[in-house]
């Protein structure tokens, strides 16, 4: 890997009033979609990015072109396009940083992405807690209505769109590409149940195309920069598998926990988690030694230090034990963290987000958090730590027993933290329930006075 | 045919059917748990129970491969060569899991649960649960709150299968139950001010796969395994619904509906639901009566008042008869006969129609019917095929009160008062008046002969619905003592031997009738329409 590699997609961050129309242009905005408007075709831009097998950023790394392929040809219409900014993955952050300084970017990618799936009406689904973004990314749409970039007859094209930004009310579950889709319905976000996926029956019922505000804003650099340019960044397919799609382009890794310089940086994609620690965070703060690291936001799973030159790829983690590549959020641990408090953290989220649909989530995730409580206040016995696994291998889209994969990503770190870290939760439990670690009995006898029956009359 | 293999046991399914693993599975004889599908509400795949292994056999080869994972059965379609399996080991633990997983927060308050006994979370868990508790919770609470006037909600016996939910969103379309709050903290509840008021609301009760919607009408009145469950057909309107009455002890204690998909499918309304209690009513006529020659009423028991009966209506000369709508086909029929015979011009009209309101229908087209009461086609083509000229009950009325008409045989049945006192007014011109009713009237008071009639559920007999369905039912409930049902009493007065066998009659009618032809042969338990052979005998003649 190249050792110097300049910036694209934070290239205009940080420079004064990025996020104005006029900034952005200077530097060069807007003419990939003058390009795309004028002298391609949707096929062509979907010609272009298949080309450029971008992959999504939004977690699951699904071909993007391949994705808007899925659309029913000659539908009648309408065809919505979603963008999903509801970015509330634990330590994710990136969509933020662009929609802030840079959401010219990414609308420009949006409205070549909706042009080339012939979508008429975009939807901005925003995570409520980014006010700042909000108010930055709807002036720019107004500034895009201005300039003729959306409404009627962009640039002359015959092409009409419209932008609408929906800001969520706070959910995880949001962020599930078809939690969303009911969410923005104004039903309740409860993910729906595939087949049909969303390219053929999403919002209202039409097709609908769900991305990610990173994938957007990489549509625009393919445009304007060709496929073979996106091609040259990252880690090729393995040519002895035909089902690797390859992880190209550029990423933006979020990098924050006990390191000297957390923040959101951009690399190509496949630098291992040790190079953007000692290239961008400036090593483990306060001269201590790592842990573990979370490799792509809370849910990938967890990574030990000596685990630490895994490449983050689409599929690096997955060979280190781990989900996957995730939002490429690397939370750092320090060796002075507990893992039993890091995984009743992640518990905890997760049986708060999860959406109560499924029996297994619902329940297994709320039944590890009280395990976990019940370990950390010193009533741990060594058997529950058994019982965590069973919970974490039985739960989740991949054993098949949830509609959404909320629940895998609930189980990961369950598996990763008491897989990885086994000694460190025995010996906690050892130490902090002398009386009763080894206690093998499935019920833990309950006095008199706690079974009480609360009457229903 | 599509062939779908369960458990290794080929099935052939019909080219058009869209069945899912469930009700494939049911083909194959082979029970799939399930708590949130139902085959009347949307799939949501929720509740994860009815987890299988599925894969499809190749066409050419017949090598089979599986998915990797476990699905939803009710959400997998059943198509040429899927494959299914229902009794693996993944299986097995996918549903002892859930399982577990369901009794985590559930109080197993079953000795004071009106489910316990048909509780699907009770079998399933006796069947495919684990035998021991490994969860460390202690889930002893039994928070209760009423949805509306009919249906209260037990918070912690729920399992979230929101069966209730999407019934008030896509059959009644009220949408008054929703769920709030997320994750283990969900619960079924209504907006503030805006219960669960809908007319089909104790649907939601039998939705129910455990004990969290409670009957308010129900609660705490019988164990269920006391009960007995006796098929019948609903008598509160026109449309008939399919019912189960359960009862201990000659004591009805509710009714439920019973699948009839070419009548109400899975539900009933609330008027039929609670529309039982009039049965046992405290005010229900139990004593046959005659008025003496003192102008003073003496009762008579069933055997001797037959016979003097049966001389007054000899003596009495020009007969009429009001055959009520309440009544069962073959009763009507029995009535009918029995007046033609003592006297061959005897005038025979159908009695008054309750109408109240205007029908409703429901979003998935179930109606109640305004016509409240089960069997005014059955009763109005008995008489019309006794009958060469048409005549209403109003004429037969005019024609008692001019004096042309002497003896008039009155049935009732009615729910409702259905008797003013200007009819009763006109019905006392006659020397001899028969009224056969549940509950005094107007008329009943002015009657020579005070019979006191049985209610829908103590008679055997059928009744024909708006859409000419003819369904059959027994009785469930012995008629109080002292109640003969007016079946009964036809067949006896008519001479003839044995007991009422109600088989018999309809046997009769549907030689003689064209109308009911079509149940000659036996009726099943969804009935038979009689549209179908009436069309035909027009087309023959």
């Amino acid at each position: 890997m190249a050792e110097y590699y300049e910036p694209v997609l934070l290239a205009q961050v940080g420079k004064p009033d990025s996020h104005t129309r006029a900034v952005y242009e200077q530097a060069g905005g807007y003419r990939a979609l003058r390009k795309a408007l004028t002298e391609m075709s949707p096929l062509d831009v979907i010609e272009e990015v298949k080309t450029s097998r971008l992959r999504g950023r939004g977690g699951a790394g699904f071909p993007t072109g391949l994705k808007w392929t899925f659309l029913p040809k000659d539908h009648p219409g309408p065809i919505y396009f979603c963008l999903n900014a509801d970015e509330s993955e634990p330590g994710t952050f990136n969509n933020r940083i662009i929609m802030e300084d840079d959401p010219h970017q990414m609308l420009e990618g949006l409205i070549i992405s909706s042009y080339a799936t012939r979508a008429t009406t975009a939807y901005i689904y925003m995570r409520f807690e980014y006010p700042l973004a909000y108010r930055r990314m709807q002036a720019a749409i107004d500034e895009c209505y201005a300039a003729g970039y959306l409404g009627k007859d962009i640039l002359g094209s015959g092409y009409s769109l419209d932008i609408y930004i929906h800001r969520g009310a706070a959910a995880y579950i949001c962020g599930e590409e078809t939690g969303l889709i009911e969410s923005l319905e104004g039903k309740r976000a409860w993910p729906r149940i595939k087949p049909p996926f969303p390219a053929v029956e999403g919002v209202f019922r039409k097709p609908t195309v769900v991305n990610n505000v990173e994938t957007c804003a990489c549509v625009t650099h393919i445009i304007a920069r060709g496929a073979a340019w996106f091609q040259s960044i990252g880690v090729s397919p393995d040519p002895n598998n035909p089902r690797d799609a390859g992880s190209l382009g550029p990423k933006l890794y979020c990098l924050s926990g006990h390191i000297e310089k957390p923040g959101c940086y951009e690399a190509p994609l496949g630098i291992t988690v040790q190079q953007l620690i000692d290239r961008f965070g400036g090593g483990i703060w306060k001269g201590r030694k790592a842990k573990a690291a979370i490799p792509g936001g809370i849910s990938m799973g967890l990574l030990r230090a000596d685990e630490f030159d895994c490449p983050l790829d689409f599929n690096g983690p997955s060979k280190y034990g781990c989900l996957g590549l995730g939002t490429a959020a690397v939370v750092v641990l320090d060796e002075t963290v507990s893992i039993v408090d890091f995984l009743h953290n992640s518990a905890r989220f997760f049986a708060h987000e999860s959406c109560g649909q499924c029996t297994p989530c619902r329940e297994g995730t709320s039944w590890a958090l009280k395990i976990l409580e019940r370990i950390k206040v010193g009533r741990g016995r060594l058997v529950d730590l058994d019982l965590l696994l069973e919970i974490g291998d039985t739960i989740g889209i991949m054993p098949g027993t949830t509609i959404c994969g909320l629940a895998d990503g609930a189980a990961w770190p369950l598996k990763n933290a008491i897989r990885k870290f086994r000694d460190e939760f025995e010996t906690y439990i050892r130490e902090s329930n002398p009386g009763g670690y080894g206690d093998t009995t499935p019920v833990p006898s309950l006095s008199l006075q706690e079974l009480t029956l609360l009457g229903s009359h | 045919m599509p062939t779908v293999i369960v458990n290794g046991q080929e099935i052939e399914i019909g080219a058009n059917e869209r069945l899912n693993g469930i009700q494939v599975a049911r083909r194959a004889g082979v029970d799939v748990p399930h708590y949130c599908w139902h085959p009347g509400l949307s799939v949501v795949a929720s509740c994860r129970m009815c987890l299988v292994e599925t894969g499809r056999r190749d066409p050419e080869t017949g090598q089979i491969s599986m998915l990797p994972k476990v699905v939803p059965a009710c959400q997998t379609p059943a198509t040429d060569n899927t494959v299914f399996v229902t009794d693996s080991d993944n299986v097995k633990a996918a549903r002892a899991m859930v399982e577990e997983d369901l009794l985590i927060r559930h109080p197993i308050d079953c000795p004071i649960c009106d489910k316990a006994g048909e509780c699907y979370l009770q079998d399933y868990h006796f069947e495919h649960g684990r035998a021991e508790r490994r969860a460390d919770l202690k889930p002893f609470t039994s928070r209760r709150r009423d949805m509306g006037d009919t249906v209260t909600l037990f918070v912690d016996r729920c399992v979230m299968c929101t069966r209730c939910v999407r019934f008030t969103r896509e059959i009644t379309g009220t949408a008054e139950l929703m769920v709030i709050n997320r994750g283990a903290h969900e619960e079924i509840d209504v907006f503030p001010n805006h219960p669960l008021s809908n007319k089909m609301s104790g649907n939601v009760v039998d939705l129910c796969p455990v004990g969290a919607l409670g009957d308010r009408d129900f609660l705490y009145s019988q164990r269920v395994w006391f009960m007995k469950k006796h098929e019948g057909v609903c008598a509160g309107c026109a449309t008939g619904c399919s019912t189960y009455v359960e009862e201990n002890q000659d004591q009805i204690y509710r009714l439920k509906p019973r699948e009839n998909p070419h009548v109400n499918k899975w539900w009933m309304c609330d008027e039929g639901r609670y529309g039982f209690k009039h049965i046992h009513s405290e005010h229900r006529e139990l004593l046959p009566r005659r008025l003496g020659d003192n102008g003073e009423y003496g009762t008579a028991d069933w055997s001797t008042l037959t016979g003097s009966l049966m001389a007054d209506l000899q003596r009495a000369g020009r007969l009429a008869a009001l055959v009520s709508p309440h009544l069962t086909v073959e009763e009507a029929y029995l009535l009918c006969k029995l007046m033609r015979e003592i006297d061959p011009e005897a005038l025979l009209a159908v009695g008054p129609i309750p109408v109240i309101g205007s029908d409703e229908v429901f979003p998935n087209g179930f109606a109640i019917r305004a016509e409240k009461c089960p069997n005014r086609r059955g009763v109005e083509a008995i008489v019309a095929g006794f009958n060469r000229s048409e005549s209403g009950w109003r004429d037969v009325l005019t024609q008692v009160a001019n004096g042309a008409v002497q003896g008039v045989w009155v049935s009732g049945g009615y729910k409702h008062d259905w008797c003013d006192a200007a009819t009763a007014d006109q019905l006392s011109s006659a020397s001899l008046l028969v009224v056969q009713d549940l509950f005094s009237s107007p008329a009943w008071d002015v009657a020579t002969y005070q019979l006191p009639a049985a209610g829908f559920a103590e008679k055997d007999g059928s009744f024909v619905n708006v859409a000419d369905r003819l369904q059959s039912f027994r009785w469930a409930i012995r008629p109080p003592s002292g109640v003969l049902p007016e079946g009964h009493l036809y067949w006896r007065m008519l001479g003839r031997n044995g007991l009422y066998r109600s088989r018999v009659v309809l046997d009769e009618i549907a030689r003689d009738f064209i109308y009911f032809s079509a149940a000659m042969e036996p009726v099943p338990a969804v009935g038979v329409d009689l549209k179908v052979n009436q069309l035909a005998g027009v087309a023959a003649s």
